[in-house]
């Protein structure tokens, strides 16, 4: 091979690393660019809706009456149910994982069978929702039933985020609190768990975010699509001033009023749709933002 | 020492609610199988297992009734690979330039940003695909009906983009910087190190998050529910409306079926179909994905 020769594969490689890495830009940027595409779609179709009275209207037969007070308030006590339940039962299964768990059997299938369960698609959690809690459990087509069911969904989420946090800890610290004779659920509570907040709160706010936009589990428990009335208010004038009466209660939630005028004809509901997706967009995003700023901030800031 | 009795039944009891949170995952797993093989059940003791897997048509809330699952079946690998053939392309092509181009501060910026597009709900893709996709996909297939396979699978594709890359990503990053800058020593550019060392070693990684990628596909609903039609076509056309397994699903949960009827145990049936075609490939991607860490 001569000089020359060798000169030009040089070209001819670089010519290819430098195509690649334009390629690679470019795909990256086909991402940015269709979230980009939909929230100007959004916004172009669904900004003219976006009022006052949209928000404090029920859903109507008419498309410029009708409003998303009621999928809203439907959406916010579900996420209580939801969290109520999830953040518990994830923080919990993820310290024992970590910190009680020995190593056998019974492990090992809890591990495998929490990875599982996070490739499980959603709409087979509506199914258990709808068998166990609808109809076995007779709990109806309530706010109970969609709350527990998208804190099953949700509940690997939280887990695997809680361990992942708690991993992070390095031994040292637990073995300076046994040093000092703290018990192991003294060390949990005074040193793992707050160490491992933010990992925690992080995991946690993503899970909820993806419940508040989940519709499969919810349509499949049977929730109507069409409900013009609030629940029950949980805080009353009387005694005892709270009540749960509300759990029982008929709802709908976000995402399915938005699949409910999509899915007609008219153009004028698919306005409707555009303005509630707005919203219900802005939640997840919001709530991620701040899920990615926490980690940001507790990834900064502890230095073991 | 009585603190010490006290101590050690509180922390007995501490230990066991935990446990009883570790264990709680196990029951939902025993009562998706409990639920789902319940009413399943049921349902083959009307239709048989052999018609159910063979038939080509797919009837249930006619008068004349066929329970061939197939339609189903195809509607589902139809937009799955529709979806794939943009993700994975994408998603690994996105893994490589984060791994082993992009400067800290661009991945900084683009991996959260990514992440967004796997946050975004689901049935505001739907939005997107069938009020924005389709009428543009129209301009280039005038044929094309308004409900179609291939707008909600190139959307799927693009919501997909974030797993794929993510845990390419991951198994990218596993692979020893000493190993890079040995195939740099060579005088390899970046793109032959990737393709010929970085690829390779990190090929059961990149695997995995394939073979999530098609299970995620598989079990998406909203954006086919939309998008797609429900209509059960046994076509392998993508401009003709189709309908999956899930999409199944959700019209029959609109609609009023009575609780015990065998078109109520349908959705079980076809949710037992989902649920063991994506165990399948969550098995072989978990597989996958234990042996990167074997490999150094």
């Amino acid at each position: 091979m001569t000089d020359k020769d060798i000169k030009k594969r040089i070209a001819i490689s670089k010519f290819w690393d430098y195509t690649f890495m334009t390629i690679g830009v470019l795909s990256t940027l086909i991402g940015f660019s269709v979230l980009f595409a939909l929230m100007s779609d959004l916004f172009v179709n669904g900004m003219s809706r976006f009022t006052y009275t949209f928000i404090s209207s029920y859903p109507s037969r008419f498309p410029e009456e009708a409003g998303i007070l009621s999928p809203l308030v439907g959406t916010t006590l579900i996420m209580l149910v939801t969290a109520f339940v999830s953040i518990p039962l994830g923080v919990g299964a993820g310290i024992y994982l970590e910190e009680y768990a020995k190593k056998n059997w019974l492990t090992n299938i809890i591990e495998i069978n929490i990875t599982n369960l996070a490739g499980v698609p959603s709409i087979i959690y509506g199914l258990l929702a709808l068998g166990l809690f609808v109809y076995y459990f007779e709990f109806g087509q309530s706010i109970l039933t969609g709350g527990l069911a998208l804190a099953l969904l949700i509940l690997p989420m939280i887990i695997m985020a809680t361990r992942e946090a708690i991993r992070a800890i390095p031994k040292h610290i637990r073995e300076a609190s046994y040093a000092l004779g703290a018990t192991k659920w003294q060390t949990v509570r005074d040193h793992i768990i707050p160490y491992s907040m933010g990992g925690i709160l992080t995991g946690v706010i993503m899970g909820l975010s993806r419940a508040i936009g989940e519709t499969a589990p919810i349509i499949t428990i049977g929730a109507l699509t069409f409900i013009a009335f609030l629940p029950t208010s949980p805080v009353s004038t009387e005694f005892p001033y709270i009540n749960f009466n509300w759990l029982f209660d008929p709802f709908t939630v976000m995402p399915i009023q938005v699949f409910n005028w999509v899915s007609r004809p008219q153009a004028a509901f698919h306005q409707n749709a555009a303005a509630a997706g707005i919203i219900l967009l802005a939640m997840t995003l919001v709530m991620n933002g701040i899920a990615i700023y926490i980690r940001y901030r507790f990834r900064k800031r502890i230095k073991w | 020492m009585k603190i010490s009795i006290y101590r050690k039944i509180k922390e007995g009891a501490v230990e066991g609610v935990f446990l009883l949170c570790g264990l709680s995952s196990i029951f939902i797993t025993v009562g998706i199988v409990a639920v789902l093989a319940y009413e399943a059940l049921g349902f083959f003791r009307e239709v048989s297992v052999i018609d159910f897997l063979t038939g080509t048509e797919w009837t249930p809330l006619f008068a004349d009734k066929k329970f061939g699952i197939l339609p189903l079946v195809a509607g589902t690998l139809l937009i799955t690979g529709i979806a794939l053939s943009v993700a994975l392309p994408l998603g690994l092509t996105v893994a490589i330039y984060l791994s082993e181009y992009a400067p800290h501060k661009i991945k900084e910026i683009a991996k959260p940003v990514l992440e967004l597009l796997a946050a975004v709900p689901t049935v505001v893709y739907g939005y997107f695909a069938l009020l924005f996709l389709t009428p543009i996909l129209q301009k280039f297939f005038p044929e094309m009906s308004g409900f179609n396979a291939l707008s909600p699978g190139i959307i799927m594709g693009i919501m997909i983009i974030p797993y794929i890359s993510s845990v390419s990503e991951d198994a990218m990053k596993a692979v020893p910087m000493s190993i890079r800058e040995g195939s740099y020593a060579m005088g390899a550019t970046r793109l032959q190190t990737a393709i010929k060392v970085v690829i390779p070693a990190a090929f059961s990684g990149i695997a995995a998050a394939f073979i999530m990628g098609i299970s995620r596909a598989i079990g998406e609903t909203m954006v086919v529910a939309i998008a797609a039609g429900m209509m059960p076509n046994f076509t392998a056309n993508p401009t003709q409306p189709v309908q999956t397994l899930t999409s199944y699903i959700v019209q029959v949960s609109l609609g009023d079926v009575p609780h015990g009827t065998l078109e109520y145990k349908t959705i079980f049936a076809v949710g037992m179909t989902l649920f063991l075609m994506t165990l399948g490939f969550n098995i072989i991607g978990f597989w996958l994905r234990s042996r990167i860490r074997e490999a150094y």
